[in-house]
């Protein structure tokens, strides 16, 4: 028993909570979410050494044993995953006290902000199904009011969709769980594990590990990814780079987490399937990425891009796979955040996100400039960056396993990645200026620099410190290719 | 009774996805709010409809009603209306920010 | 148009208490027995909102000058306050304790922790359903 493991979920809940107290003075909300942020990065480093050196540590909420109580697990996994989106969720708490702006905050933003960052925490904790439902819900409601907070009629109209999608997929969940119930009669993961594995995996199992797989991939955009484009360009830089770091990753986390510890034994069916998916999201993702010539619509391709590889490194399954897995899904989450935020920076500069009517920033804006450029070639996996630990390892993985045709798409999507955003750094940086420009382009605030700056370094050092990382890397994969570890771990006490 | 009630869920599962597939925002709430409530019906009939007396102490009965699923569907239902709520008021506020509840015409340009 | 509606005024100045009595009886009535937080703060938002019905908006708010988002925050931090409150003893959040005491008019009774987290539910899921319903009733 650790309430540690808990620690990182509450810290933003009653932060979130104590915000609505103070809804109108805007000084004390800045002051108390940057401080709880801080806290909470702490917090969650607290965890992973805490994991790192006793093990996986559970936590029986009100002390009812599993697998009747509700539990929290904190493995390496999932400790990792929360530590990064302390970071990303503070890096873009401070984005955003320099853009939001006041009408935003003055309804209710960051009580918001921290709300979603509860859920995908809560997420990422969880022990048992249902409570991953409703930690997706926590956060797909604070989402729905992020997206749509603002009112402009863009995102009213994107916001329609992102709910309904969410609302149908919510419910597809749910179908998922009854199903569970009804065959297995529990919804804890090492128990649903263990029945399982005792029962064997039969076509009705498999079956209801594809619904599940349906679900997480609405989420994650597995294959699913129509609705994301719209919705992801809709909202402001500091919320598109939560949505683009964090609510994704969520889906990729729960597929990661389902194939791994419970449906594992039929891979033939659901692994190749996983494998499939992942080939056609990666090839659908760098075809936007090369086709769109905007730089929302260019950056929003990419996350498709990134799910596609993540999930590649899971269908394959081997040890090295899910080590790659595990560190791109991290260098992912970092990377895609630092990406938004420049993005966002980059349009307000422009006053314009379409590449046609950009040119020349790089007069404007050099810092800006080349840490895009930076960010980019993280993003592509070129060597001294975190992005190139995670893709090696993945295919590295696929090939030793046989998996030549996938390992083929996802080195091409790569190569492709690198040209969709070379193209968006030259076409904005490059060249001349245009002759109008647009009445909406404004300054960059300086402050923005820091948090895009922080997320830089962060980018660099998991690339040049991959041989300090790897060993947490090597822990949480342990656990994910022995789902024994897990089960011994929240079963024991 | 299990048969009636999966029926049922069916039933309800049907109509929402019609009403989804509408054009009008107004049905596509709807909708979504059937789909949901169908689906609590069919949480209820998966986890097996037993009679039994109630899970508290003090009860000496034979056997005893699981309460986990009757627990799962009070927390679905809390969300599922949460949700809906907010979905209507979104779509009001759509209606009359954007001055039409067509789907068709909330598609939104290719180029932006 | 001015409606008539006395019928429903009158008949609302009366219902309310009772309403509100029941709920405040299914709230405490919830350690042993059906009943609870959760469906004691819907049946009080019931009351309330029987009130916005019979009379008119404006007139709840002078009547009852409170800010439901405000409940809300009161109740969730409440009911975080008291499982968290299990961390001062070593135990796992939302342990909840219970004894017996014996007080002046009610004799012997059970006071327990899970109440005053119960009271956050009721909180939380009064200010919840009121802000959902005035702020889709007050735009029209």
């Amino acid at each position: 028993m650790s309430n540690l493991v808990i620690m990182p979920l509450l810290v933003p809940l009653v932060t979130a909570v104590l915000l609505i107290f103070f809804h109108k003075r805007l000084r004390a909300q800045r002051i108390l979410g940057a401080v709880s942020a801080l806290i909470n990065i702490a917090v969650a480093l607290g965890l992973v050494l805490h994991v790192r050196g006793n093990g996986i540590a559970t936590l029986q909420l009100g002390g009812w044993a599993p697998p009747q109580g509700i539990v929290f697990v904190a493995d390496m996994f999932a400790a990792l995953l929360v530590l990064t989106t302390a970071i990303v969720g503070a890096c873009c708490l401070f984005f955003a006290f320099f853009t939001i702006g006041e009408p935003r905050e003055r309804h209710y933003f960051y009580p918001f902000f921290h709300f979603l960052l509860v859920g995908v925490i809560g997420s990422f904790l969880t022990g048992d199904i249902f409570n991953l439902f409703v930690c997706f819900e926590v956060m797909l409601i604070a989402s729905y009011a992020l997206i749509v907070l603002g009112g402009t009629k863009r995102q009213l109209r994107e916001s329609i969709k992102y709910l309904l999608i969410n609302i149908v997929s919510s419910a597809l969940f749910v179908t998922a769980v009854a199903y569970l119930y009804g065959t297995l009669g529990t919804l804890n993961m090492a128990d649903l594990s263990m029945r399982v594995a005792e029962a064997g995996q039969d076509g009705l199992l498999t079956l209801l590990s594809v619904l599940l797989l349906l679900v997480f991939g609405l989420k994650a955009g597995l294959l699913l990814f129509f609705w994301l484009p719209g919705s992801y360009s809709a909202p402001p830089p500091a919320v598109a780079a939560v949505f683009a770091g964090l609510l994704t990753k969520v889906g990729v986390y729960a597929i990661i987490r389902v194939f791994t510890l419970i449906f594992y034994h039929d891979q033939a069916v659901t692994h190749v399937l996983i494998g499939v998916l992942a080939a056609i999201t990666m090839s659908a993702g760098v075809i936007g990425a090369i086709a769109y010539r905007d730089v929302h619509r260019i950056l929003i391709y990419n996350i498709v891009a990134a799910v596609g590889f993540m999930a590649f490194g899971l269908a394959v399954a081997s040890r090295e796979a899910l080590e790659g897995a595990t560190f791109y899904l991290l260098h992912d989450m970092l990377v895609k955040a630092l990406l938004f935020l420049l993005g966002g920076a980059l349009i307000a500069g422009a006053g314009t996100s379409r590449l046609a009517e950009m040119g020349g920033l790089i007069r404007r804006f050099p810092l800006l400039g080349w840490l895009l450029l930076v960010a980019a070639l993280a993003l592509v996996g070129v060597p001294p960056t975190s992005g190139f630990v995670g893709k090696l390892l993945i295919v590295q993985g696929g090939l030793a396993e046989g998996w030549y045709w996938i390992t083929g798409i996802s080195l091409a999507s790569s190569l492709l990645m690198l040209y969709s955003m070379m193209k968006l750094f030259m076409a904005a940086f490059w060249g001349e200026e245009p002759l109008h420009r647009p009445p909406s382009a404004s300054r960059v605030p300086t402050g923005v620099y820091w948090p895009i700056g922080a997320l830089t370094v962060l980018v660099l050092a998991l690339g040049v410190g991959a041989q300090w990382a790897m060993p947490y890397v090597a822990m949480a994969a342990d656990a994910l290719t022995d789902p024994q570890i897990y089960i011994d771990a929240v079963m024991k006490e | 009774m299990e048969v009636l009630l999966c029926i049922a869920a069916g039933m309800l599962f049907t109509v929402g996805t019609y009403l989804i597939l509408a054009k009008s925002l107004l049905r596509i709430a709807l909708g979504t709010s059937l789909i949901s409530h169908g689906v609590h019906l069919l949480l209820l009939t998966m986890a097996g409809v037993k009679r039994g007396a109630p899970p508290l102490l003090g009860e000496e009965a034979q056997a005893y009603t699981d309460p986990l699923p009757q627990a799962l569907i009070l927390t679905s239902i809390v969300i599922s209306f949460g949700v809906t709520s907010f979905f209507f008021v979104l779509a009001y506020r759509a209606y009359k920010e954007l001055g039409t509840d067509d789907m068709e015409q909330l598609r939104g340009q290719g180029d932006e | 148009m001015k409606t008539n509606d006395v019928i429903l005024q009158s008949a609302a100045k009366l219902v309310v208490f009772v309403i509100l009595t029941f709920s405040a009886y299914l709230f405490l009535s919830g350690h042993h027995e059906p009943g609870g937080g959760f469906i004691g703060g819907l049946m009080s938002a019931a009351a309330l909102v029987l009130l916005a019905l019979a009379y008119d908006l404006d007139t709840i708010r002078s009547v009852l000058p409170v800010n439901y988002r405000i409940v809300t925050a009161t109740g969730l931090l409440l009911a975080i306050l008291t499982g968290a409150g299990s961390f001062l003893f070593d135990r796992p959040f939302l342990s909840h304790a219970f004894d017996y005491f014996t007080l002046p008019l009610l004799g012997k009774t059970e006071l327990a922790t899970a109440v005053l987290f119960d009271l956050g539910v009721y909180l939380a899921v009064v200010g919840v359903t009121m802000t959902i319903i005035l702020s889709i009733g007050e735009d029209r």
